[in-house]
């Protein structure tokens, strides 16, 4: 049993490489650590990369590397791509790139298991096995030119294939609901589709235990991958356009739970790490945005939210129907000025229309006459989690204005005037007070506890949920209809001509 | 009994890296969520690893070979294309004049006015 990689370069021993990956995984932990606030997470973020690019050195370092041409390629076509479209993409694109990038990522997963397949295929027993156990830190020779690869390495493998397949299509599917390729609304086939949906499942798992057990067939493999990237579209082209932070976190979970099998087949510990972290990141969003919505996990999974609840909702609304107070921007610029404390209640209509910069212009005035202006944010306001966050930081609104619903809640009632663009379900108080609505229970902004309420909406029409709002009929509040941008630049207008 | 001592070793390591992520990722603030997600992305990017294991092998036909160039190139669009989107994104999160007095200096250094401007 002698090692002689080990003797011939320390720098390509296996277990430096191995120290190099616990580097790594201790970088990306300390980065993401920096995250807990703004101060410390451009660092945070840096440092994780710092702690990639040592994981990738690592590899690189290993004896049986080799087609660089063949990697070059690929990294050079992965830069070509990455770099220009992290650097012009816009900030309300921002779910689509998330979206977009996760895609990506659970391909990569999914290819590699497929390559992986390819080579036990032929070989059960691979090379790299061979390899990866030579000379690592357990010394087992023997076992693995004699016997086949372990059981467990395909069922990581399959699992990675499996998953990695489901979030590739998925992510895709909703890279094209929000980037507006494919409808937003709900697409699905009815009440079939959780059978369609729970038959394409176990036709996946079906096929993945059958090669576990030995099917050295490749067409079955590539069934599979097809399989899960029917089911990936049947899972999310029935989720409406409101549901997409809670899908995007679970995609997110998705594939780091992937890239976290592929490194238990691989032997990797920077990969069993990374990925776990990120599975942990996916599923805490996914949670949170489940929650914030009153909705299970499962039921969003199972449909839109476009169906038969919310037509009923509708119906409903005609009980409480009456009249609404439409305002002007001078009338709604006299009432703002006014007021001693503003809270702006931002939603998707302000993403859709980009009118974050004129957001932020005119709490400026405002902030100019001596108005106190904050910002309460509901987590799943937007598509995707903290994305309100990100416009306002965009457009220099300070860190400390931007408050969490728990902490803008209670302010609320001593505030003068609430200003909702493009804000709808979030704000409903039947998610209070009718338990009838499919919204109830659902923690919402309480703006109708302020004095008074400006809605900047487009037209009378309901949310995604399909819900009307009890707020619009409130004695209190007054609605300026018209697209967020210009209704606010009217208003900033109007303001500075006092 | 040799070969389970690598599979619970990863095991263990998978075990502890998912409590910690939980204790870690708990602890960002939902205003920091959207740069959490672009910066999961870039450290899922590591998959990139597994592709230039692969490519290590000795024996890859041509076609494993174009499956896999398709993975690093995957890979390492999440790895910088995450890094630095995340970065962007943070900066902007970082540059806040803390103190009230100091915004309104800035205010008058902005596009965001052309922009409003532009849309009424």
């Amino acid at each position: 049993m002698t090692n002689l990689p080990l003797a011939t370069s320390f720098l390509q021993s296996e277990s430096f490489i191995y120290v190099l990956y616990i580097i790594a995984f201790a970088l990306f932990i300390q980065g993401l650590r920096g995250l807990s606030g703004p101060t410390g997470a451009v660092r945070g973020n840096r440092i994780a990369a710092v702690g990639m690019g040592i994981a990738v050195v690592a590899t690189l370092l290993n004896p049986g590397e080799g087609n660089w041409g063949l990697i070059a390629l690929g990294i050079a076509l992965g830069v070509a791509v990455g770099v220009p479209a992290a650097r012009q993409v816009k900030m309300t694109a921002m779910p689509q790139m998330v979206a977009l990038f996760n895609g990506v990522g659970g391909g990569a997963v999914a290819i590699i298991a497929w390559v992986e397949f390819r080579n036990h295929g032929s070989t059960y027993g691979s090379h790299l096995a061979l390899r990866t156990f030579e000379s690592g830190p357990f010394v087992e020779h023997a076992i693995v030119r004699t016997g086949a690869l372990p059981t467990y390495v395909a069922i990581f493998s399959v699992f990675a294939a499996i998953v990695g397949s489901v979030s590739f299509w998925g992510s895709n599917i909703a890279f094209g609901k929000l980037q507006e390729i494919i409808p937003g609304r709900p697409i699905s086939l009815g009440s079939a589709q959780q059978i369609v949906n729970l038959v394409l499942l176990i036709l996946a798992l079906a096929a993945g235990i059958d090669l576990v057990s030995g099917a050295h067939s490749e067409l079955l493999f590539i069934g599979m991958l097809i399989v899960a990237a029917l089911l990936g579209n049947a899972v999310v082209l029935p989720i409406g356009g409101a549901d997409m932070p809670v899908v995007i976190s679970l995609l997110n979970a998705f594939t780091g739970l992937s890239a976290a099998a592929t490194g238990m087949a691989l032997n990797n510990p920077a990969l069993i790490v990374a990925g776990m972290i990120v599975g942990a990141s996916g599923s805490i969003l996914t949670n949170l945005m489940a929650t914030a919505m009153n909705r299970s996990i499962p039921s969003i999974v199972a449909g839109g939210f476009g169906g038969g609840g919310a037509v009923e909702g509708a119906e409903g609304a005609g009980e409480h129907q009456g009249t609404v107070r439409s305002t002007s921007a001078s009338d709604a610029a006299i009432q703002l000025a006014y007021a001693n404390r503003v809270v702006v209640v931002p939603g998707y209509g302000m993403a859709v229309a980009q009118a974050q910069h004129a957001v932020r212009e005119l709490t400026k005035e405002l902030e100019a006459r001596g108005v106190e202006v904050s910002y309460a944010i509901h987590p799943v306001a937007g598509r995707m989690p903290g994305h309100m966050n990100v416009l306002l930081a965009e457009a220099d609104v300070p860190y400390d204005q931007l408050k969490e619903m728990d902490d803008a809640n209670p302010e609320f009632q001593r505030t003068d005037v609430s200003l909702v663009i493009g804000a709808n379900d979030v704000t409903n108080p039947a998610a209070k007070n009718t338990p009838s609505s499919p919204i109830y229970g659902m923690p919402i902004l309480e703006v109708s506890d302020s004095a008074s309420v400006i809605v900047i909406k487009r037209s009378m029409n309901p949310g995604f949920a399909g819900i009307e709002n009890e707020l619009y009929f409130d004695p209190k509040t007054s609605m300026l209809f018209g697209d967020a941008k210009s209704a606010v630049s009217e208003i900033t207008a109007e303001l500075s001509a006092l | 009994m040799i070969l389970a001592s690598i599979l619970t070793t990863n095991l263990a390591i998978l075990v502890l890296a998912g409590f910690i992520g939980f204790v870690v990722i708990s602890k960002v603030p939902n205003t920091l969520h959207t740069p959490l997600m672009s910066g999961t992305n870039a450290i899922h990017g590591i998959v990139l690893v597994g592709g230039l294991l692969l490519f290590g092998l000795a024996e890859l036909d041509s076609f494993s070979k174009a499956l896999l160039v398709i993975a690093v190139a995957f890979g390492t669009i999440n790895i910088v294309g995450g890094f630095l989107v995340t970065d962007r994104m943070l900066e902007m999160f970082k540059s806040r004049p803390k103190p009230k007095a100091s915004e309104q200096d800035s205010a008058g250094e902005g596009k965001p006015g052309t922009d409003g401007k532009a849309g009424s």
